[in-house]
């Protein structure tokens, strides 16, 4: 098992790298700047701003000083935030987007789990067509559909939940952010389940438990579950990431003060360290979960680790 | 002689449709349970009058796209002043630009989808079949890839050049290849590991035949199926980034774009988030529906 981790480990560091790289000279790359859109400043000043950034310098040598920065756990100055570095906006936005982040995912298997359980146990009854018709919604219907609607619904109409902010992670504020980011995640959680479960249920050593005469809920909890959840646990790394760019949008129509909105206004202000602070965050945790899922695959399965 | 000449010529004519029969009818099962599936017809019919509307729409309503109705601000939708959809905050007709919005997202479905196929069956086939070293460093790469926060990287590509749709179209495209070259990669491994395959090869037959008469047919499959299930997700992507001001631009729409301004305007105007958002739901619906009787008719075995 150590052996298998730190294969995958050796593959991570690499892939960290590219990413760290691959949007550093993208944003270079093109042309314009951060202080394009200040007219109002004189050449000099701005001059001295590039020079206050290491913006004057060639591009490799940029690159040289931020990963020396960076290796010392300095993410550099904003540029748009003028008065923080980029570490202290991570402090404010990383709290908020993980905890919104876990509790869609959580949210999400467990009802994902469920439904997809529950409808593949009653295959082509009532209940099956109904769970199945949810999940078809989930998926077709995107969030930012949804979380409009929601906050129509239950903010403006029924004044029964806050339609944005915050509020430090107070319950009522976090109830639809959370559902409009667990719906697409349950859609396809549940198909999954569903799908999977009824492979397994076909299988022979399902058939021979049912023969020794086990209960109906001993033979999908004892013998069923565990080969149900392997493609659930592949598809939690596409899930993670699918949450994570989810929440750029949900953060934004929410209002809520996380990763997401400090990425899309460094992205749009050119605020190079700040995007690039922000993009090393989202990587390193899709690196870091999507081993997890890896991990928790090859203890289920352990043909995985030997390969 | 002739006697035996014309039995064996009957033979082989009755073998050869025997044949022929047998060859098409996978296929033309395909189809029949395809066609008997409801579901996935209803959804053909009702995407190709999306489609058709998309086309023909602009033609239908005596408005035009970019026409500003100042005297019919937020006006909701009604039979009465040929606003059917009502118009949006600058008072342009909803009807023409819900169905121009459907132009450019189905266009862009389309046009990405075909970019990753491209690139997706090329790469998955050429590391399935030579398998060994290659497939570990095309897939080794992949991988890394899969690692990758890629919308994020698409973000960064149109916020810093500029939001051109071309970009969004190659973006995407080369974003969604991943899943497809994975699946390709599996079905060919496993297409390759099959007795009839060893045969062809022991009775000398080339790769480029065994490629020909044993992997693509068994391929062909489960990339339509892909394929089907690709395009709402690359349509979903598109709206996406238009949702965020990211994608297509004005004058131009897309779904996204619509659905960002009803966004906005959803306590003054919940119409202009709705149309737009019920079409693309809908949309994607047909599509999914389609993926699965696909599924269910290409492989009987998996009902």
């Amino acid at each position: 098992m150590l052996s298998f981790i730190s294969r995958r480990l050796v593959v991570a560091l690499p892939t960290l790298l590219v990413v760290i790289a691959g949007s550093f000279f993208l944003m270079r790359a093109a042309p314009g700047g951060p202080f394009d859109a200040d007219a109002q400043l004189e050449p000099e000043v701005i001059e001295n701003l590039r020079a206050a950034y290491d913006l004057d310098k060639p591009v490799t040598e940029q690159f040289l000083l931020y990963m020396a920065r960076l290796l010392r756990g300095d993410f550099g100055p904003s540029i748009t935030y003028a008065d923080y570095t980029v570490s202290e906006l991570l402090a404010i936005g990383l709290p908020v987007s993980v905890k919104l982040g876990l509790t869609a995912i959580v949210v999400a298997l467990l009802f994902g789990c469920l439904m997809g359980i529950i409808s593949a146990l009653n295959r082509n009854r009532w209940i099956d067509y109904v769970t199945m018709s949810i999940a078809m919604t989930g998926f077709a219907v995107p969030a930012f559909v949804v979380a409009p609607v929601l906050t129509l619904v239950f903010g403006l109409y029924l004044k029964l939940l806050p339609i944005s902010g915050w509020n430090d992670g107070a319950l009522q504020n976090m109830v639809l952010p959370v559902i409009a980011l667990a719906l697409p995640q349950i859609a396809i959680l549940s198909r999954l389940t569903r799908g999977s479960m009824l492979e397994v249920m076909r299988q022979n050593y399902i058939r021979t438990a049912r023969a020794k005469g086990l209960p109906e809920y001993k033979v999908v909890a004892g013998h069923a579950l565990k080969a149900v959840s392997l493609p659930l646990v592949s598809y939690l790394g596409p899930a993670i990431a699918g949450i994570m760019t989810g929440s750029v949008i949900i953060e934004q129509i929410f209002g809520l003060p996380g990763m997401g909105r400090y990425f899309i206004q460094g992205a749009l202000n050119r605020d190079y360290p700040l995007v690039m602070g922000t993009v090393i965050v989202y990587a390193t945790a899709i690196i870091l979960l999507n081993l997890l899922a890896d991990v928790i695959y090859g203890y289920l399965d352990p043909r995985v680790r030997r390969e | 002689m002739g006697f035996l000449t014309q039995r064996r010529d009957r033979q082989l004519a009755a073998m050869q449709a025997a044949g022929r029969t047998v060859g098409r009818s996978l296929w033309q099962d395909a189809l029949r349970r395809f066609m008997a599936n409801k579901v996935a017809m209803g959804s053909v019919i009702v995407l190709l009058l999306i489609s058709f509307m998309a086309i023909f729409a602009p033609l239908l309503s005596p408005h035009s796209m970019e026409d500003f109705y100042w005297e019919y601000i937020l006006v909701p939708p009604t039979l009465e002043n040929g606003h059917w959809f009502g118009t949006d905050s600058n008072g342009r007709d909803m009807f023409v630009r819900t169905f121009y919005g459907a132009r450019v997202s189905l266009t862009i479905g389309v046009m990405t989808t075909a970019v990753a196929l491209l690139i997706g069956v090329t790469w998955g086939s050429v590391a399935g079949f030579f398998g060994g070293r290659i497939d570990n460093f095309m897939m080794r790469i992949v991988d890394v890839l899969y690692a990758l926060p890629l919308l994020f990287f698409i973000i960064i590509l149109v916020t810093v050049f500029g939001r051109n749709i071309y970009l969004v179209f190659i973006g995407i495209g080369a974003v969604e290849w991943l899943t497809m070259s994975r699946i390709v990669r599996g079905q060919t491994l496993s297409v390759k590991q099959k007795e009839y395959v060893e045969a062809a090869r022991a009775i000398g037959l080339s790769n480029l035949v065994i490629v020909r008469r044993h992997v693509v047919p068994n391929i062909v499959g489960p990339v339509i199926v892909f394929v089907t299930l690709l395009i709402p997700t690359t349509i979903l992507v598109e709206s996406y980034l238009s949702f965020l001001g990211l994608g297509v631009q004005e004058p131009m729409t897309s779904w996204g774009t619509l659905i960002s301004q009803g966004a906005a305007n959803i306590d003054t105007g919940p119409w202009l988030l709705l149309i737009p958002g019920t079409f693309l739901a809908i949309t994607l619906f047909c599509f999914n529906f389609i993926g699965d009787g696909l599924r269910d008719a290409l492989d009987p075995e998996g009902r």
